[in-house]
């Protein structure tokens, strides 16, 4: 086995354990933002989709990358925005105005 | 590794460390908000490094940079248009739809990397490993999340779908993506391998998630959720990129985790729910609404007098709620009576709604001071101080029969509303919930029932409520 390997793998238990230490101290209230949160963390991929794009060279690897950056893309952008627009109406006091209607 | 290549490594590893310190953020509503913002201004500068790299190297062609830049601009689109616009309510198709792309985005890195490798690199087993198993998680999680969002937006039916030789096609599934993994570690180059890969394992997605409930749901998406995580983490490992495989492992313990809460709040195993079994998603057959056996029905003036004259209300939401949208209306009548002097909170089961944490999502769109807004564990001493619990379009976690054993909701958490000094309930009609038995609470003689649609009713209490107390 080489080092490398094993360092990645450490990384990767390690990161588990801090996911399950940080994650278990999040209210049920907020669980529906925390998995769309957590949905936009692994948009991450696009990271990867990028660099796939930068070594593609025939039609059918363009192709795939072409796939693939769109729906990191989608993913990243779309998650941080729907979790932005949620995490907004959380509010500690009622808005000052008494209007209950829609807010955002 | 170039001075470039180690800055950018750096950078990766701050915006890794700024997704944990953006999840610990969401620890509390105060500051969630700024978690989410660092964690996204954490992914761009993360994403422009990427970007300053791929220019240093210099190795990508035209061609590769105008697939970049339109896949960019067509999923940007695409996303940003999908979370301006959707409405609360259908947050979970939402959520099932990013877990759909993330999980397919995966698999496509590691296809493609197979792809351009075939014929001319020799692949290590430390690549082709994970790779198997990214495209093999991955593509199942595209087809299953898609065919998730579907049920949750009613495109394809909410009930279970169970066919004939539902087993054994799983079976033969199983073996297909089994032998085409193993054949691909064993055969990097087979571009058969991986075209049997992809195919059992977009198929097995499919008919894993067909055959679960409606109300299964919440862990359905869950689970989902943790195994885009760990799609993405394998990502990582093909590509060798740390940042991939921590923000993967990050997103996989927090599925893993939900999908055991919302598992334990149904009572239900995990094994049990994909394998599908109740949980159908359609109301049972309705007993015609009308004074059924020992249930005592009220007007809404009645109601109204009780939630006027009372100290404390508890209020349950359920998803008959979220269904009839009526959450403005809710909190309108809330408010009334706070301003009457009445205390109201709210008692959220972890499964009310259709992923975890839904209802109060729906709950602070509508205003409502997150606060009021009290977890089971927390509220449940409470209900004996309560005068009146109001509880609206839930059914199965108010059930008391869930404490004795032998029964189909048998030890599920529920909320302890038959312990207030008294119960009102609003419900459409006198069906069944989607375990398929009856609600004792129902036939109590402390319980009121006011058979109306839950819209309907919370405007028709806050007329009634205003006219009594002026």
């Amino acid at each position: 086995m080489s080092t490398d390997l094993l360092a990645a793998i450490t990384v990767f238990v390690l990161s588990v354990l801090v996911g399950v230490e940080v994650i278990s101290k999040v209210p049920a209230t907020l669980h529906t933002p925390l998995m769309s949160g957590a949905n936009s963390i692994h948009g991450i991929v696009l990271i990867g989709a990028m660099l796939i794009a930068a070594t593609a060279d025939d039609l059918v690897s363009y192709l795939l990358a072409f796939a693939a950056v769109a729906f990191g893309a989608a993913n990243v952008v779309g998650g941080y925005v729907v979790t932005d627009r949620m995490l907004h109406m959380f509010r500690a006091r009622p808005a000052a105005t008494r209007e209950r209607g829609r807010s955002s | 590794m170039t001075d470039l290549e180690t800055v950018v490594g750096y950078v990766f590893l701050a915006a890794a460390a700024c997704f944990v310190l953006g999840l610990h953020l969401m620890n509390s509503p105060a500051t969630a908000r700024r978690g989410n913002l660092l964690s996204a201004s954490a992914m761009a500068v993360a994403v422009l490094a990427t970007v300053v790299l791929l220019i240093d190297r210099g190795t990508i062609t035209t061609t590769g940079w105008l697939v970049l830049f339109a896949g960019t601009a067509l999923g940007s689109t695409a996303g940003l248009y999908a979370a301006r616009t959707v409405q609360m309510t259908a947050m979970p198709q939402l959520v099932s739809l990013f877990n759909a792309v993330g999980g397919g985005a995966a698999a496509l890195l590691a296809v493609s990397h197979l792809v351009q490798s075939a014929g001319t690199t020799e692949l290590a087993a430390r690549v082709t490993v994970p790779g198997a198993v990214d495209v093999l998680i991955g593509a199942v999680t595209f087809t299953g999340s898609l065919v998730a969002a579907g049920k949750l937006q009613g495109v394809v039916p909410g009930r279970p779908i169970v066919f004939q030789g539902a087993r054994s096609a799983n079976v033969v599934l199983a073996l297909g993506f089994g032998t085409g993994a193993i054949w691909l570690v064993a055969d990097p180059g087979s571009l058969t391998a991986l075209l049997l890969l992809v195919t059992a394992a977009l198929v097995f997605g499919v008919t894993m998630v067909l055959p679960i409930g409606g109300a299964d749901m919440p862990v359905v998406i869950s689970l989902l959720n943790a195994f885009t995580g760990t799609a993405v983490a394998m990502a990582g490992f093909v590509l060798d990129e740390t940042a991939l495989i921590i923000a993967g492992a990050l997103v996989g313990a927090s599925g893993g985790i939900l999908t055991k809460l919302m598992a334990d709040a149904m009572n239900r195993s995990i094994p049990a729910i994909v394998i599908g079994g109740f949980g159908t998603g359609d109301n049972g057959p309705a007993i015609a609404a009308g004074p059924g056996a020992g249930v005592r029905e009220l007007s809404a003036d009645d109601v109204a007098i009780q939630l006027a004259y009372a100290h404390k209300v508890i209020v349950v939401p359920g998803y008959g709620l979220a269904a009839a949208q009526a959450q403005h209306e809710l909190a309108a009548l809330a408010q009334v009576l706070e301003d009457h002097g009445v205390d109201v909170s709210y008692a959220i089961h972890p499964v009310a709604g259709r992923m975890p944490g839904h209802m109060n999502v729906l709950l602070a769109e509508a205003n409502v001071p997150y606060p009021q807004l009290k977890e089971m564990d927390e509220i449940n001493p409470e209900f004996p101080q309560a005068d009146v619990a109001l509880v609206i379009g839930a059914n199965d976690v108010t059930n008391p029969a869930a404490r004795r054993p032998g029964n189909a909701i048998s030890g599920m958490p529920i909320l302890d509303v038959d312990r207030a000094k008294s119960v009102i309930v609003i419900k459409r009609s006198l069906g069944h919930g989607y375990a398929g038995i009856d609600n004792e609470l129902y036939t109590d003689p402390k319980t009121g029932m006011f058979l109306s649609d839950a819209r309907k009713a919370m405007t028709m209490l806050k007329g009634a409520v205003q006219a009594l107390v002026g």
